[in-house]
């Protein structure tokens, strides 16, 4: 049985933060579950999937976070508790779903998970979420540790039915990749059949509908407001004349360091954990007798904003401060030392740092980046497509994935990437204005994701570009989760179809559609030559499993291969593929043989034909 | 209760994260409060993959740069890079059995002096425990072990409020059934690799 249906009521387990969120929405009789996957958040839906194939609970990765949220919105407004769940950037893509499904609202609980990611571990921006909260008027939970995360989830589910508006729990990945141990709850029943009722008047946004709707949002924002001024989730600890607001995991520091500067008569702590709306009254009060007033929170000055306004209002003139140029940035996570450091600048109390060891005369340590991996067939493309456009002047739009770890030299393949699928559409506008050769890189998940429009665009005004689908059979980068183009039988999973880029690509009108298959280097050059020499939009679809998904799925050839002494030390092999199971070892090129999987692009690059598989 | 931080580094692959997973585990079952974080995003694409552990009473589930206790690291690279985590009272433990980054291993980086760096090492920290993991590990029976060999070393130094009998228990339950007895001897042969060494 899968660990987080555990039956035990008050059993303690050792859970990641994801899996606290997941068990939240068990215990909370969640019965339908929608996502695309996006790090941090990709372990809640992976708990989700298992679980799915074990119990009634519904789970599907929907094409992207738009569909997911779309799929979810309708479960819940046929009476079945649904949640839904995305990365931070994600929820631009749903953004306009969420906007009017804010004024349609809900009938079962609906919660909307958004993992935001300050500092970038995984991402291509730090944006705050807390912002879609102000922007749709729906409320916003924000849980500070892992125990917590559970005991929210649960509860947004009440507050959406209370509410009848979807719920948005915002985490960090410090909440979402953080383990600590969390206490069982009892498990509700899952209801997971619902009915539609037909109210068009109240469903059908036209703008006569959504005049009316729009009123009741904001009389929605009100009900919430009430809540949010009695949620226990905003609460103050500790007493004295000098305060801090604070939210999410900035908590967890300033605890600490409240304790670690002995400031816990002397300081008392508002934490945020309902923050839209922010709870007015509660603030207003808890000014009052506060001296001089600091807010801690990672990313944007939301509740700074709220907090000096609701000052204003109340004619209270003490110092408030949070991001400044001496204080708090809006740039990346904060740590303990950080904030302990802030708190005792701001409040002008002693302290003495820990000091880290001098690291001044160490020697310079060679960096580890992250590489596609050794045999990765994204490698094999790259190179196949430099060489087939050598002498061209290109422009390479990339996209979100594995593959875009291209861009680092020798590939260098990647010179503009904004979200995912915008490689399909800025290729439209960098072929219209320039002479050069675009060739734009998207893998097989994200074409599915939002690749589509942007090459429908393509074929319908004419633009003249190349797209090159890196369809490795799978979605590697967020941990291989299934996407339209997966074969799922393969997997033994029963009740999915599966829908062809090829056919795909050809009905939607692309003039010039191939297949290549990577490893083969020669017949892979000459249709992409092809391809490229073609006026119009042409499509190359590059299929060849993921390495290490392959290796998951038991099919690997594992045929190493070695360098023969025929070898004259051209070292194109490493120069120009960069394949990192190579490596140098007296002045002599060799490959390790447990990272080599066989794929024999390095053989075939090699201008001595002295690679070679290794007999076994 | 006091605070006891850990951060532990290693190279996608090397399996920190179980390492962790275990330490987690004996915490639970000894009743010791226990937080960690781990970021792991790209890490099976060779990168760095590092992990906090914070054992009392502490909420943070971070550790900031000079407040590491301990480090213990799978690769001798990363334990220099990691230093800046410690302070002159810290324990440092580190396996000595290179891991090249792709950079040295093609001729475009040098990697550091492994006797230099374990002078440096204990010259900035309280103490040093450097061994090859590796050649434990597979004395022990697999090269996979190398996590347990250096949870052997860090129970050895008794800084985690932990104790053996837990941590073995926790390597019972939660590792792989056909690597049990592997993963208890790569563990009792850390322990005693610590004893003898530094």
């Amino acid at each position: 049985m899968h660990k987080l249906l555990t039956n035990e009521p008050g059993a303690k387990m050792l859970l990641l933060g994801n899996e606290s969120i997941a068990r939240g929405a068990i215990e909370a009789g969640v019965s339908f579950t929608s996502t695309y996957p996006g790090t941090p958040s990709s372990e809640i839906s992976l708990n989700f999937f298992q679980i799915s194939k074990e119990s009634d609970l519904y789970f599907e990765y929907s094409t992207n976070e738009k569909v997911a949220l779309e799929v979810a919105a309708a479960a819940a407004n046929s009476g079945v508790r649904s949640m839904c769940i995305m990365k931070h950037v994600g929820m631009n893509v749903a953004a306009d779903t969420l906007m009017t499904l804010a004024y349609v609202g809900t009938k079962a609980g609906l919660v909307i998970l958004t993992a935001d990611d300050p500092f970038m571990f995984s991402s291509q921006n730090e944006q705050d979420n807390r912002y879609y909260g102000k922007l749709s008027g729906l409320t916003i939970l924000e849980p500070s540790s892992v125990s917590e995360a559970k005991e929210m989830t649960a509860t947004a589910f009440a507050i959406s039915e209370e509410l009848q508006e979807p719920v948005i729990l915002r985490t960090t990945t410090r909440i979402n990749h953080s383990t600590a141990v969390v206490e069982l709850g009892e498990i509700k029943e899952r209801k997971t059949k619902g009915d539609f009722r037909k109210d068009p008047f109240n469903y059908v946004t036209v703008p006569a509908v959504s005049r009316k709707l729009h009123e009741k949002l904001l009389n929605n924002i009100r009900k919430a407001e009430a809540l949010s001024g009695l949620s226990p989730f905003n609460f103050i600890k500790g007493s004295g004349n000098l305060g801090i607001i604070c939210n999410g995991v900035s908590y967890n520091y300033v605890q600490d360091a409240v304790a670690d500067l002995h400031l816990t008569d002397q300081v008392k702590i508002l934490r945020i954990g309902f923050s839209h709306p922010m709870p007015e009254k509660t603030i207003k009060a808890f000014l009052k007798d506060c001296r001089k007033v600091l807010v801690v929170e990672e990313g944007e000055p939301y509740m700074e904003e709220s907090v000096k306004a609701f000052a204003q209002e109340a004619g209270l003139t003490m110092p408030i401060a949070g991001k400044s140029d001496a204080l708090f940035s809006r740039l990346f996570e904060y740590d303990p030392a950080m904030v302990r450091k802030n708190i005792a600048a701001y409040f002008d109390i002693p302290y003495l740092s820990a000091q880290p060891v001098d690291t001044s005369d160490i020697p310079e340590i060679p960096q580890r980046p992250p590489n596609l991996c050794a045999g990765c067939s994204h490698r094999a493309t790259f190179y196949a497509i430099k060489q087939a456009a050598k002498g061209m002047e290109t422009i390479y739009p990339n996209d979100i994935g594995c593959y875009t770890l291209g861009f680092l030299p020798p590939l260098s393949m990647g010179d503009f990437l904004i979200c995912m699928g915008s490689s399909a559409g800025t290729a439209c506008g960098f072929s219209q204005v320039t002479d050069k050769k675009v060739i734009a890189l998207i893998g097989d998940s994200t074409f599915f994701h939002s690749g589509i429009p942007g090459l429908i665009n393509a074929v319908f005004n004419n633009h003249d570009y190349t797209l090159v689908i890196l369809d490795n059979r799978t979605t590697a980068m967020t941990g291989h989760q299934p996407n339209p183009g997966v074969d799922m039988d393969e997997l033994n999973f029963e009740g999915y179809n599966q829908v062809s880029i090829e056919k795909l690509v050809t009905a939607m009108g692309v003039g010039h559609v191939s297949v290549i298959r990577p490893y083969n280097l020669k017949k892979s050059i000459s249709a992409i030559k092809e391809a490229i020499e073609y006026k119009g939009v042409s499509v190359i679809i590059a299929k060849e499993k993921c390495t290490l998904y392959a290796k998951s799925l038991k099919q690997l050839k594992d045929k190493a291969f070695y360098v023969t002494d025929k070898c004259k030390n051209h070292r194109d092999c490493i120069n120009e593929l960069a394949c990192p199971a190579f490596f140098i070892q007296d002045e002599k090129v060799k490959i390790n043989p447990s990272l080599c999987v066989g794929c024999a692009v390095c053989a075939q690059v090699c201008p001595e034909n002295a690679i070679l598989p290794l007999k076994k | 209760m006091d605070i006891t931080r850990l951060i532990i580094v290693a190279v996608g692959g090397q399996g920190n994260l179980l390492a962790s997973k275990v330490l987690g585990e004996a915490a639970l079952l000894s009743g010791v409060p226990v937080r960690m974080s781990e970021i792991h995003g790209m890490a099976q694409r060779g990168g760095v993959v590092e992990s906090a552990i914070v054992f009392g009473n502490a909420e943070s589930t971070i550790i900031s740069n000079g407040e590491a206790d301990l480090l213990v690291s799978f690769e001798p690279s990363e334990t220099l890079r990691a230093l800046n985590r410690c302070n002159k009272k810290s324990v440092v433990i580190t396996n000595l059995s290179p891991l090249p980054p792709f950079t040295v291993t093609i001729g475009r980086g040098t990697y550091p002096d492994l006797a230099e760096a374990q002078r440096l090492i204990r010259e900035k920290t309280a103490r040093l425990i450097a061994f090859d993991a590796v050649k434990l590990a597979t004395l022990a029976g697999s090269v996979m072990a190398v996590n347990m060999v250096l949870l052997g070393a860090l129970a050895q130094t008794r800084i985690i409020p932990l104790s053996t009998e837990n941590i073995q228990t926790a390597i019972q339950t939660r590792t792989k059934k056909s690597f049990v007895d592997i993963n208890l001897k790569a563990f009792q042969l850390g322990l005693e690799a610590a004893e003898k060494g530094s």
